[in-house]
């Protein structure tokens, strides 16, 4: 009989010189779990020709040198390696808070968010600073975390027109995900509050998949200090 | 040490190498040369490692001063370079004496020209490469592109360099591609048959606000048959997604790690540097090809790249 761990994969070949793995289609923590534990294997017994991990919610793309492995080898090796995915061990998760000051120029899009969930601004601070959210995994760009678990009264559709440069510091919702920008990048988010916090600096990332995060409600005058520190 | 001397940077001109790798975790995609190929044969006309630091020119090329003379090769399309006033010919060795003056103007031909410098750029490398990653302003030479007045400094580099220059045979075998060749994308089965032959067999343009981050293109649109969202996942380069609109768009050297569009197609390795040379409406075409075509097709072109492609002058 199959393993649960092994029946519920999917391989597909996404290129010439990537594989994706999946452990289903839709999100759970489950799946999450396995990608995790798919990331921590392949760097505690890396396979040689892989290249680089690009991490999604329930996925993992697998980009490798096309000159040292093929898709079929790769998927060989990957259906060992699985075997041994449940005794993979993961590291205690951290808890990082990052400070908000919410609404007014901070956060541009809270009056619709309030309007179309019949919630004061007050409410939906509340709301989404009551919640300590799962870091699902980084991806876009550098340091952007994909953070799900947004309380059901907050789940709202992105904008139909995105805004063509979102500031960096931008904390926004879309679906029943939340995160922060961290560079200057076109975006469909809507932007509920900003950050002081810096997510990346020095090619470090202030949050790594698996962490948790809450967002802490800051006053303007919090968040002149933070930004100047 | 030895420098260059930047008098006009021309439109959009980074330093970039051969990328970074290993960063996808945490959202950092690879970047380097938009044309790899390009950048790979000009080192090996100085002399360099294949992925050693270059200037990656746009569509206009800057004007360069070179004090302390050079080494240098230029690759990829012409951008009508002289130095002091006499032409300099493409994938060929040319020594640059003391105190003179490279310039290059507009492409005549497609879309980036590198200039090698023997040494290589020197650039403090981020996460492992020297190359600039645009949106976030990191790598490369102080994560942006170079600006009139800049000075670059050349990494030392012993011993003296052959000249040489690429085999006209060679050359024509690696001319850019604009029938781009794919292999099925990870949601290919949400187009049907009928939107598929059409995907290969519209032409698309070029559209004007392509950039290293993604190739932007214009024609019909291709709609998927279903319906709804489809979870993020991550992506590779080369992916051709199609988002809401059903105009495709490339992702490219400096893509987002993961995106939430289907993807119905994925461009060859083999015919990367091709999209790297992809100008502002310039009309393209795709074909699909098979997985075992797509590595031979590889294979092939990295067998050309070894130095028997390189005959001496």
């Amino acid at each position: 009989m199959a393993t649960p761990a092994a029946g519920s994969v999917k391989f597909q070949n996404a290129s010439d010189q990537s594989l994706l793995i999946s452990f289903g289609d839709s999100f759970s923590l489950r799946a999450h779990e396995k990608v995790r534990k798919l990331l921590r294997l392949l760097e505690l017994e890396p396979v040689p020709g892989i290249r680089d991990l690009h991490p999604g919610y329930c996925s993992v793309l697998i980009r490798f040198d096309a000159l040292q492995l093929r898709h079929d080898k790769l998927k060989s090796l990957l259906q060992k390696l699985l075997h041994h995915l449940k005794s993979v061990a993961l590291p205690r998760p951290r808890l990082v808070e990052i400070p908000v000051c919410y609404g007014e120029e901070f956060g541009p899009d809270l009056p619709e968010v309030c309007a179309l969930h019949d919630l004061t601004a007050e409410q939906a601070i509340q709301l989404h600073s009551s919640k300590t959210y799962l870091v699902y995994f980084l991806g876009f760009v550098p340091g952007f975390a994909y953070l799900g678990g947004l309380p059901k009264e907050l789940v709202t559709p992105r904008l139909s027109a995105p805004r063509t440069k979102v500031p960096p510091g931008s904390v926004g919702i879309a679906g029943n995900q939340t995160g922060v920008y961290p560079f200057a990048t076109p975006g469909g988010w809507r932007l509920i509050g900003h950050t002081p916090a810096v997510m990346f600096r020095e090619g470090t990332s202030l949050l790594a998949i698996g962490d948790r995060v809450r967002f802490v409600p800051i006053s303007r005058e919090r968040f002149a200090e933070l930004e100047c520190a | 040490m030895k420098s260059i001397h930047v008098i006009a940077p021309g439109l959009l001109t980074t330093v970039q190498d051969l990328g970074r790798e290993g960063y996808g975790p945490m959202g950092v995609s690879r970047s380097g040369a938009a044309d790899a190929l390009s950048l790979r044969l000009g080192n090996q006309l100085v002399g360099n490692a294949e992925g050693t630091t270059a200037l990656e020119m746009t569509l206009l090329g800057g004007t360069f001063a070179f004090p302390e003379g050079a080494v240098i090769a230029l690759a990829g399309s012409d951008f009508g370079a002289t130095l002091d006033g006499e032409a300099v010919p493409l994938y060929t060795t040319v020594r640059v004496r003391e105190g003179q003056t490279l310039q290059l103007g507009s492409t005549r031909s497609g879309a980036r020209c590198y200039l090698c410098v023997q040494g290589g750029i020197q650039v403090k490398p981020f996460l492992g490469s020297g190359s600039t990653h645009l949106l976030s302003g990191l790598g490369g030479f102080d994560g942006r592109p170079l600006r009139k007045g800049d000075v670059l400094q050349i990494r030392h580099a012993a011993g003296s360099v052959r000249a040489r220059r690429l085999s006209p045979k060679v050359l024509k075998q690696l001319v850019p591609r604009k029938v781009l060749r794919t292999t099925p994308g990870p949601q290919s089965d949400w187009f049907s048959k009928s939107s598929i032959d059409a995907f290969c067999e519209n032409i698309y343009r070029v559209g004007e606000k392509s950039d290293r981050m993604g190739i932007r293109l214009e024609g019909q649109a291709v709609i998927s048959k279903r319906e709804g969202d489809m979870i993020s996942e991550g992506v590779s380069n080369g992916a051709v997604q199609i988002p809401p609109g059903g105009t495709p768009i490339i992702l490219f050297v400096e893509q987002q790690t993961t995106g939430g569009y289907p993807k119905i197609a994925n461009v060859i390795s083999a015919d990367f540097g091709s999209l790297g040379q992809l100008r502002p409406r310039d009309e393209i075409r795709f074909e699909q090809v098979g997985w075992n075509k797509a590595r031979a097709l590889l294979l092939e072109q990295e067998q050309l790249l070894s130095t028997k492609c390189l005959v001496v002058e």
